[in-house]
């Protein structure tokens, strides 16, 4: 019993000093999110939908789930999410780690090439969307501006397209390409990091034993990396999920070519549809949810082991 | 975070002795070549938002939009400034102040959760991470309702206290990572055996050796709140919010004057450019800490 009292002395202060942020966390986080559930339980739906006199605050179960689920244009979103999160996450990888290859082995002027492929990540993602608004313009005829009249110019009007605009489906896909060059240095610079940390020892040893380049990564420097490849996936996973800034600038809000689950959140907030709001929100926890818990159950059980 | 973040290539490799077959010269060019070609795709919005802003709004419409201006004309960059700088103050007002406290806090439970835990440490520290990630969507529309509760005025006190909490996690994250690598654990364990509190370790020991965390975390939050549309679009207005909803009323305009909006995308721009291009390696720090592992 003294034993546990000393030990409460020696630790009690620490927990005291995070006590604050324990709070904090607790409530603006987990606390919210509750709150927030609840909400998306109720009927505080907009004025026009909610029956006169009727309660606003009574619980109608998962109703506005329901409702969510059976909108076409929710499911329409959702598909635009699963488009964009794919072709996002696809197009990052690539280019941060072709970017990685390139550099690794140590180039001239390195130091600029990092420095110019890593910039977009310091831009707010709403004011580089102002300028993608500008780049994706539509127009292909004699008028064409943006992305399109730099191909013409180029001799490549071939690649000339209605971007975003272009499919109500896979219109979408244009809205990853913002995505893509905003978020493509960070990824390299994680790879970057990643092949620099491997011991110069292994490569040694591969190369006296006569493996060939292409073996070299594919068999020793590639597996080192997976960690790597791993955070670099989930960090973009969420990114994607959470993708809105971008959306709102080059496309904005009630875009049906480009909407997606969080400007629809957007939207049904202004409408004071707080219930649906919620709904929308919840679901994408959800996602992110399935998404991340378990990396950080995973980072934290590896931790222990260490 | 003391030395380079992302390390030089080894002098292994640097120095590997290639020969200099017909072949390898190629390979060599086409890497060169590659190499800019990406420089110059990754530069093109850069181009069109500095070559843009100064024409004037009539050259904008010009047939040629990629094309240099004739000459130099500040008339975007006039009305922008005239538009975006009263906000410019505010965000400032917001930024600082909420990267210190953040930064602060961040500190302190770094240091405890690396160095002077307590039991139910670590689960305590993978659930504040968890509110790094979420999207803030999940928590605006209670928000929305609380905020008002607590007395502080929409505008700036709200964001810098809604940043402030939501910094919370990646701060913490950063400086834990960070006395992880730099405190040996048996320091402070002699210091406890000394009867040094935790407070007096904190301050004499753990503070004047916690210099390059604050500068990270310090980019890292200025960088993200100055950036911030989410919670700016939701808890504030053009009039009382940060600058990038004046560039959001701009870009929403019906006809769009190009040169003026692009203009101040530059003014919204450029602190955190700044702050990138001074103090790279420091904001590199950030972003690879955001990657959980260090």
């Amino acid at each position: 019993m003294k034993r546990k009292i000393r030990s409460v002395r020696t630790w009690g202060p620490g927990l005291l000093l995070v006590s604050p942020s324990i709070v904090l966390i607790g409530f603006f986080v987990y606390g919210l999110i509750g709150w927030s559930a609840n909400i998306s339980t109720t009927n505080q739906n907009s004025r026009f939908e909610r029956a006169a006199g009727t309660d606003p605050n009574a619980h109608i179960g998962f109703a506005n789930y329901a409702h969510l689920f059976s909108s076409p244009d929710f499911i329409q979103s959702l598909k635009h999410l699963g488009i964009l999160a794919v072709i996002y996450i696809a197009g990052a990888l690539f280019f941060g780690m072709l970017w990685a290859l390139l550099l690794e082995k140590g180039v001239r002027a390195e130091g600029l090439f990092r420095t110019v492929y890593l910039f977009p990540m310091a831009v707010s993602m709403f004011a580089s969307g102002v300028v993608w608004n500008w780049l994706l313009n539509s127009d292909t005829g004699a008028g064409a501006s943006g992305l399109n009249q730099l191909f013409e110019m180029m001799g490549l009007g071939f690649l000339k397209n209605h971007w975003w605009v272009s499919s109500p489906t896979w219109g979408i896909a244009a809205i990853a390409l913002p995505a893509i060059w905003q978020l493509s240095g960070y990824i390299m610079a994680l790879f970057l990091a990643g092949f620099r940390g491997i011991p110069s020892e292994l490569r040694e040893a591969a190369r006296i034993d006569g493996a060939s380049e292409y073996k070299l990564y594919r068999y020793v420097l590639f597996p080192q990396l997976s960690p790597i490849a791993l955070s670099a996936l989930i960090i973009l996973g969420h990114m994607s999920l959470k993708m809105f800034d971008i959306i709102m600038a080059i496309s904005g809000e009630k875009n049906v070519y480009t909407s997606v689950p969080m400007v629809t959140m957007w939207t049904l907030t202004g409408q004071q549809d707080f219930a649906r709001a919620a709904a929308v929100a919840m679901i994408l926890l959800v996602l992110v949810a399935l998404l991340v818990v378990p990396y950080l159950v995973h980072n934290a059980r590896q931790e222990k082991n260490t | 975070m003391t030395t380079d973040v992302i390390p030089a290539p080894a002098p292994s490799e640097l120095h590997r002795k290639v020969v200099k077959t017909p072949r390898a010269k190629v390979a060599r060019g086409v890497k060169y070549a590659l190499l800019i070609f990406f420089l110059l795709v990754v530069l093109i919005p850069a181009y069109v938002l500095i070559v843009t802003s100064f024409k004037s709004f009539g050259e904008a419409l010009s047939p040629n939009r990629w094309a240099l201006p004739h000459g130099l004309s500040l008339e975007g960059w006039s009305a922008a400034w005239t538009e975006l700088s009263p906000a410019l103050g505010r965000t400032l007002l917001i930024a600082i102040p909420g990267a210190a406290i953040s930064s602060m806090l961040g500190a302190m439970n770094g240091f405890v959760l690396s160095r002077w835990r307590f039991p139910g440490a670590n689960v305590i520290f993978t659930l504040m991470l968890f509110g790094m990630f979420i999207p803030y969507q999940a928590v605006m529309v209670p928000l929305l309702e609380f905020l008002p509760m607590t007395g502080l005025q929409p505008g700036v006190p709200q964001l810098l206290a809604v940043h402030v909490v939501y910094g919370i996690p990646i701060c913490t994250l950063i400086f834990r990572n960070y006395y992880q690598t730099i405190i040996p654990k048996e320091l402070i364990e002699s210091g406890k055996v000394d009867g040094a509190g935790l407070i007096r370790t904190f301050r004499s020991l753990v503070l004047p050796l916690s210099v390059p965390g604050f500068v990270v975390t310090m980019i890292w939050q200025f960088t993200s709140i100055w950036n911030d549309y989410l919670f700016a679009v939701f808890l504030s207005s053009k009039d009382n919010g940060p600058v990038i909803l004046g560039l959001a009323n701009l870009a929403g305009s019906q006809i769009v004057p190009y040169p003026e909006v692009f203009a101040g995308a530059l003014l919204v721009t450029a602190p955190t450019l700044l702050v990138y291009i001074v103090l790279g390696r420091w904001f590199v720090g950030g972003l690879m800490a955001g990657a959980v592992k260090s």
